[in-house]
């Protein structure tokens, strides 16, 4: 079975349909990169599997968990996906260890001295073991990216969703982010990533979606894709963006 | 008739100036209790309770308090309830104060970025945990200084209630110019005290300003 599959969603936001029937099947290990133009729909699915927007009709299952049900056990599905926004958003009143250990404590009970031992385990995992105490404020760009990365992993998910997570950084702090991203793939972890990053899209993914006016307009193999695009659309896209 | 000296007058007006800081601080702590359960209610996107308590905010905020008061006292009479003026000044200046605190931390709770909300939602936190954990720290720093500007307008307040009867400041200056014909004087003392209790809490609120302003 699929970790996530997307059936047919379509979603609108008032008279504008965003997504005009996507379906998409994640399977566990996966690195799926979405591409297309801003306003394609892409961070719009993102945020629709773990119920960050509701939809209209189509279904989606993640882990087994039905999405936009009526009685959607959301907190149980966003256990078990973990999301990452392109404004970092770190919690500005909570140290990095503090941000990392926020979930574990609150939502999964672990006790404070357990929870502490696995924000240094991810922050280790991020290179950042010796920031456990600095505050974000006092982190560059890349610095809280890779926080907001480590704070997702705490909990453990079984697919991290990234929405254009270097967007924000300075060009010189993207690579920090990427490296981290690249290494998370390697161990394994299930990965949909929206993103601008076409050389890592076709390096490190294992699956490219080009999705253009609400739908997915061609996916594959990205480095077949890339070498080949079959529509017009995403010729001119590669060509506009290569 | 009896004789009152300024002291006599002085004193008789800071002993009652006792029941105006009891039943400011009473309205203003019970008010922020009512205010932070109204609050929850108010963002907490269930449309039946947003609409609740936006009907409350209005109807407190767009009544005079006086007429708070009237109802309390003398309305809730009607239906056989003993109401003591203290019970009626203290309900009414509760619910009062509530309402205006809810919508300044309302605001407050507003500009805290939307991404705070969605980056806790992600990590499966419910409404309350969030509410506890990142929106309201993040609120208070913001929502200190004009809470405590407010404590001021709950100070002044108080002074309706006595005109339901309750003895405290502004009542008891109107007993002792009754008795001694001396309004001016009596007035002058009363205004004095009042500005010696909110003075000090609008400076204070100013400086909390400043230094979040600074801290930014």
């Amino acid at each position: 079975m699929p970790l996530v599959s997307i059936r047919d969603v379509r979603k609108s936001f008032g008279a504008l349909e965003v997504l005009k029937g996507v379906s998409l099947e994640v399977e566990k290990g996966d690195v799926v990169a979405i591409i297309g133009r801003s306003g394609s729909g892409k961070s719009t699915l993102l945020r629709c599997i773990n119920g960050l927007e509701a939809y209209q009709s189509g279904a989606i299952l993640a882990d087994g968990i039905e999405v936009g049900g009526l009685h959607a056990n959301l907190r149980e599905l966003r256990r078990h996906v973990g999301m990452v926004f392109q404004q970092f958003n770190l919690f500005p009143h909570l140290t990095v260890a503090g941000n990392v250990m926020l979930a574990q404590t609150v939502v999964n009970k672990t006790p404070k001295k357990e929870a502490r031992e696995i924000a240094a385990e991810v922050l280790a995992k991020v290179g950042l073991s010796e920031k456990m105490d600095a505050w974000p404020s006092q982190l560059s760009g890349g610095q809280q990216q890779r926080v907001a990365i480590a704070r997702s992993l705490a909990m453990r998910p079984k697919v991290l969703l990234c929405d254009e997570i270097t967007s924000a950084l300075d060009p010189e702090l993207v690579n920090e982010v990427l490296r981290v991203v690249e290494q998370l793939a390697k161990e394994g972890m299930t990965l949909i990533l929206v993103t601008h990053e076409m050389r890592f899209a076709r390096d490190v993914g294992t699956k490219l979606v080009f999705m253009h006016h609400g739908r997915v307009h061609e996916q594959g193999a990205p480095k077949e894709v890339f070498a080949a695009p079959k529509t017009p659309e995403l010729q001119q896209f590669v060509g506009s963006v290569a | 008739m009896l004789k009152f000296s300024f002291w006599d007058i002085l004193s008789n007006l800071l002993i009652a100036t006792e029941w105006t800081i009891i039943l400011s601080l009473i309205a203003f702590f019970c008010g922020g209790i009512v205010g932070l359960i109204l609050l929850f209610m108010r963002t907490s996107g269930v449309k039946p309770l947003e609409w609740f308590t936006k009907s409350y905010i209005e109807f407190f905020q767009g009544t005079p308090l006086l007429m708070q008061l009237f109802l309390f006292f003398f309305g809730i009479a009607l239906f056989g309830v003993e109401v003591s003026p203290w019970m009626a000044a203290t309900l009414a200046l509760t619910l009062w104060t509530s309402a205006f605190l809810t919508e300044i931390w309302r605001g407050c709770v507003e500009s805290i970025p939307k991404g705070q909300w969605e980056a806790s939602a992600t990590l499966a936190l419910t409404y309350i945990e969030q509410m506890r954990y990142v929106i309201l720290p993040q609120a208070a720093r913001i929502a200190i200084a004009p809470t405590v500007g407010f404590s001021v307008q709950v100070v002044k307040g108080t002074a309706l209630a006595s005109i339901i009867g309750f003895v405290e400041l502004t009542k008891a200056g109107t007993m002792l110019n009754n008795a001694t014909f001396r309004p001016f004087l009596v007035y002058s003392l009363v205004a004095a005290i009042y500005f010696c209790l909110c003075f000090p809490l609008s400076w204070f609120a100013k400086k909390l300003e400043g230094r979040l302003n600074a801290a930014r």
